[in-house]
């Protein structure tokens, strides 16, 4: 099942997917810009991953981590499917980062690796933006750059888990204005899914609505006011951002 | 008065005592080391959901770390959205501070810590909200940590490297606070360790005092 949390006519409504755009529950059919797109997800915790991508850790100079390089997110840094996100005046490095989402469906505390994709609810897409420019080396990736407001963009939709045979087996790509600039796999991932549900059960309890942003490939570029960002992940979705100053 | 604490998101801010880094400098030369100068903006972590509990809790130390950190600290609850605030507008935001126990496995570098050490269940204890009108100056309040009834530290907020609306100002620049959410100051150097079967309580004039019992892990 597909599922999308959208504003329409004052309401805060769950869609589904339409051969149109999006259905109500009540049957109407709206094209995708006629609807205002919130993040599929009200989140619990938002734990994002740094480098967790063998060739992206080649790409930014570092080793691939021995342990999952988590770091945590606030709500207000998400928006939704075909909003816009600032970048401030006078930085030189923002770069997206297309992402895997596994959103946590029940209560998980010291899950078996073989066991984690049962906790699983259901997948999304998000675009991690990044401002390096402000990148301090004190509890790296510190908020400024990776917590600002409207700065990673998720869904459009919530896929539940049984529609997804195999979330290790999924194609990555982001295009710039209709350029392909990224392209990956989550087969590459360094600490897959299930491996991190069982790494933060292992000290932490996640509860229904916590988010995991899985990390990112290969092939980030610098992107401009008026770019359009799209992030897709096979099977998942196609997360469109434009960026403004 | 909010009991027991169901806050948005709670965050900590890192480094903002002086002392915090004088001791920083005192491990060396910072250009040469991983962290290459001294941070510019204010350096935060997120306590996550799963790390709040409220007064009298049972915390567990994990079987693997022999003591804690005890870093008491004062938490700013937020009462309206805060974006961008000037100084002179930034305390109007403060619904009321509350005491904060925030539990750390003692880690000694800060350049890319793992979330285990800060996020595991229960280790943001914190007491009920006291109104803000109800504390003139933060600034001087004074905060003595008890561990099994024997004070171990007493500190004063006068000698922040950010003060209350300084630090609003340069957090709010750059990401917005809800109603609800908590920005703790900061944890001031010699906080103490503490161990399964220790007391430890927090108290400051006209707060309540906010006592945790730390537990084996497995206990609870």
């Amino acid at each position: 099942m597909r599922t999308a949390r959208i504003v329409f006519d004052g309401q805060i409504h769950t869609v589904t997917p339409h051969a149109d755009g999006v259905q109500l529950p009540d049957g109407r059919v709206l094209a995708e810009n006629q609807v205002l797109w919130l993040p599929p997800v009200v989140p619990g915790t938002i734990f994002a991953l740094g480098l967790n991508y063998a060739d992206h850790a080649k790409e930014l100079a570092f080793k691939p981590p021995e342990e999952p390089l988590v770091f945590l997110k606030g709500p207000n840094a998400l928006t939704g499917h075909r909003g816009q996100t600032r970048r401030p005046a006078g930085v030189k490095f923002m770069h997206y980062e297309c992402e895997l989402v596994a959103v946590i469906g029940r209560e998980a505390r010291r899950v078996k690796r073989e066991d984690a994709l049962s906790y699983v609810g259901g997948y999304t897409v998000a675009n991690d933006y990044a401002i390096r420019d402000y990148l301090e080396n004190f509890y790296r990736p510190n908020l400024r750059v990776k917590n600002r407001d409207g700065c990673t963009p998720l869904g459009p939709w919530l896929v539940s888990a049984d529609e997804v045979a195999d979330p290790q087996a999924l194609a990555l790509t982001t295009t710039v204005n209709g350029k392909l600039t990224q392209q990956g796999n989550t087969r590459d991932m360094v600490f897959p899914v299930a491996v991190l549900i069982e790494y933060l059960s292992s000290f932490m309890t996640l509860k229904p609505g916590d988010i995991i942003l899985t990390g990112t490939p290969d092939g980030v570029v610098d992107c401009q006011p008026g770019d359009e960002v799209v992030t897709e992940i096979e099977g998942i979705g196609r997360l469109v951002n434009t960026i403004v100053s | 008065m909010q009991f027991p604490p169901q806050p948005g998101t709670v965050y900590g801010t890192l480094l903002n005592h002086q002392a915090n880094l004088a001791a920083l400098q005192a491990q060396g030369d910072l250009a040469a080391s991983v962290y290459k100068a001294l941070p510019q903006a204010p350096v935060l972590y997120i306590k996550t959901a799963n790390t709040v509990v409220g007064p009298d809790a049972r915390v567990e130390v994990p079987a693997e770390v022999p003591e804690l950190e005890a870093g008491a600290t004062l938490g700013l609850v937020i009462a309206r959205t805060a974006t961008a605030v000037t100084a002179a507008q930034a305390l109007s935001h403060l619904a009321g501070y509350v005491l904060i126990m925030d539990l750390t496995v003692p880690h000694a570098s800060v350049h890319r810590p793992p979330v285990r050490h800060r996020n595991r269940d229960g280790f943001c204890p914190m007491g009920a909200r006291l109104p803000a009108a109800e504390l003139a100056d933060p600034h001087t309040l004074e905060i003595v940590v008890k561990v099994n009834g024997e004070e171990r530290q007493r500190f004063k907020l006068d000698a922040l490297v950010r003060g209350l609306p300084q630090l609003l100002v340069d957090v709010t620049e750059f990401m917005t606070l809800q109603a609800g959410d908590v920005l703790h100051v900061g944890v001031p150097e010699g906080a103490p360790r503490v161990r399964a079967g220790d007391v430890v309580t927090i108290e400051a004039a006209g707060f309540a005092p906010l006592t945790t019992h730390l537990v084996t892990e497995g206990a609870i």
